[in-house]
């Protein structure tokens, strides 16, 4: 089994890195071409040539960072997850989302930006920039005038990698580590990389019937929401878990992972303006109120339904608050957002404490719970509170007067999650037909991260 | 010889060890315990997930004396640890066979002071 998966991996190395080569030959001449298509209309008409788009330092530096900073949230979300998982599974759960950095690094400049960003094609972006070629250092204007191109690539590419992290809390404590690595890279493929096109891509069909989704509450969080939920029913509930919770092991990890989300969240949503500008400003200021009304509110219901704040509560919240403002945060007010991220609590405490139950679904770390319900909150919220006062470039929502923008976010977030739901289903019964999906059930007991990493997080005894 | 086995409330630790210093008893080995007796543990709330009798966190203290000691110990312990609280906790008295102290491989009674 191994040596297949070895022999898989190797193959789809040697392929790719055979398309890199075949394509080296290309870019010698595309500078060439790129200078003469310069300076030919310079030479005849200087006058009437518009200006080559031209990298803004302000921008690119406030990008740059931006990138950073949305890298942050991956190993930030591995100690939210990790914090929430038994002593015995807290390395599988960051051995996750460190691999998937790597391997989503990769698949992202081998072929997964061309996929999700080429131009031109309703459903994907096809293969014209595969292994980066005519991705380079000036501005793409279609995308982001002032930038250069390889920023807004390395930008989505942080983008690309948190989006299967989130997936991972609802699987949590029982997935096999192959069938895992597998899964992903075909998720990242066939799911991520076409919703990514439709909604941000040039031609993107989604994208050009108007649907508003700043930051990504679509792509990334229904998306990664709603494949979640169907991979915690399709892999049953861990063992144990019918007639006694699984407790967090550490939660001062999760609130630590907590803040690190909260902080590389500015980076998301302040940086998708893609420009050192009053837009990012906004959204700056957005994400942060939602943040703030949303963790002070489920403390609040905490408080009344569960006698006590918690901790783990007001961190849930505030995630929940910052996943709702991420498709809102460059058309909404501070004050909306205050609407926003106090209605995602009630929202999502509804879902986590109530729904699952009641449904008995084993969504470990309550990723459908927290981020389609908060992603889709966010999604109708956008319809309703956006304003054309806040960005021009946007649109007003129901509550300013135009609700055909709400069942465009309506149409968006349904066709989301029924191509994510259905491709993630053949995904997932196509790697449990060849290597079985779940852990056996002594490797359950043991731990994943012995079993599957031979490795312990804590020695009880030096 | 008896080893002496005390279960007591973490926050009496302090003042169980000051009684026994008091009464020249020096010797014990300290243990981090879960358990609950008829409080019945705690409630903890996780996510609205309620997890109700969780085990209480408890100081496990083993101490072994001869016979003469033994009556002092007891006192020394319940005087630290006494709240008149539910989760006080409990001494257990067993009998001892043997004890070897290490370095000087001595036996039976001179091993244990």
């Amino acid at each position: 089994m191994k040596k297949i998966v070895l022999v898989l991996f190797l193959f789809f190395f040697v392929v790719t890195t055979g398309f890199v080569i075949a394509e080296e030959a290309k870019p010698a001449l595309a500078p060439a071409q790129a200078t003469e298509a310069q300076s030919v209309p310079s030479a005849q008409a200087p006058v009437a040539a518009p200006a080559p788009p031209k990298a803004d330092t302000g921008d690119t530096a406030w990008m740059l960072i931006a990138t950073a900073l949305v890298m942050l949230m991956t190993p930030g979300l591995a100690f939210f997850y990790g914090g929430m998982v038994g002593r015995k599974n807290v390395l599988t759960i960051l051995m996750q989302c460190f691999i998937l950095l790597a391997i989503i690094s990769i698949q992202w400049v081998l072929y997964g930006y061309s996929l999700a960003f080429g131009p031109g094609k309703g459903f994907w972006g096809g293969f014209d920039w595969i292994g980066l070629t005519g991705v380079g250092l000036e501005p793409f204007k279609d995308y982001s005038a002032t930038i250069p191109h390889q920023l807004f690539m390395a930008y989505q590419m942080m983008f690309a990698v948190i989006t299967p992290a989130l997936i991972i809390g609802a699987f949590a404590e029982r997935m096999k580590f192959s069938a895992f690595v597998i899964i992903m890279i075909l998720w990242a493929t066939f799911v991520y990389d076409p919703v990514c096109h439709w909604v941000w891509g040039v031609g993107g069909w989604l994208r050009d019937m108007g649907a508003l989704d700043y930051a990504g509450g679509t792509v990334v969080h229904i998306n990664a929401g709603i494949a979640a939920l169907l991979t915690a029913i399709l892999i049953r509930r861990r063992k144990g878990s019918d007639h006694k919770a699984i407790l967090p092991h550490n939660l001062p990890f999760t609130v630590l992972g907590t803040a690190l989300l909260w902080f590389g969240w500015f980076g998301f949503n302040a940086g998708s303006a893609l420009a050192a500008n009053g837009l990012a400003v906004n959204a700056f200021v957005v994400t942060n109120t939602a943040a703030a009304a949303a963790g002070l509110t489920w403390a609040i219901i905490d408080w009344i339904f569960n006698d006590k704040p918690t901790m783990l509560g007001t961190a849930t919240g505030a995630v929940a608050g910052l996943v709702a403002i991420t498709p809102a945060a460059g058309f909404v007010s501070a004050l909306s957002a205050i609407a926003i991220g106090a209605c995602v609590s009630i929202f999502c405490f509804i879902a986590v404490a109530w729904i699952k139950p009641k449904f008995g679904y084993d969504d470990a770390l309550d990723v459908f719970g927290v981020h389609c319900i908060g992603g889709i909150w966010g999604a109708l919220a956008t319809g309703l509170f956006a304003s054309k006062a806040i960005n021009p470039d946007g649109a007003n929502g129901l509550f300013f007067g135009n609700p055909k923008q709400f069942l465009i976010q309506l149409l968006a977030v349904l066709v989301t999650v029924a191509y994510s739901l259905v491709v993630t289903y053949i995904i997932y019964k196509l790697v449990d037909l060849i290597i079985k999906v779940r852990v056996p059930e002594r490797d359950e007991n043991l731990g994943l991260d012995l079993t599957q990493h031979h490795e312990n997080a804590y020695t009880v005894m030096e | 010889m008896k080893l002496i086995i005390a279960i007591i409330k973490p926050d009496r630790l302090e003042a169980v060890k000051e009684e026994l210093y008091k009464a020249d008893i020096n010797l014990m080995t300290v243990n981090e315990v879960l358990g609950h007796g008829r409080q019945m543990g705690v409630t903890e709330v996780y996510r609205g997930a309620r997890e109700m009798g969780n085990l209480l966190r408890k100081i496990r203290l083993e101490i072994a004396v001869n016979e003469h000691f033994v009556e002092k110990t007891i006192n020394s312990i319940i005087k630290g640890a006494q709240t008149g609280e539910v989760g006080d906790g409990k001494i257990f008295v067993l009998d001892l066979a043997e004890c070897i102290r290490i370095r000087t491989e001595e036996r039976g009674g001179p091993a244990i002071g």
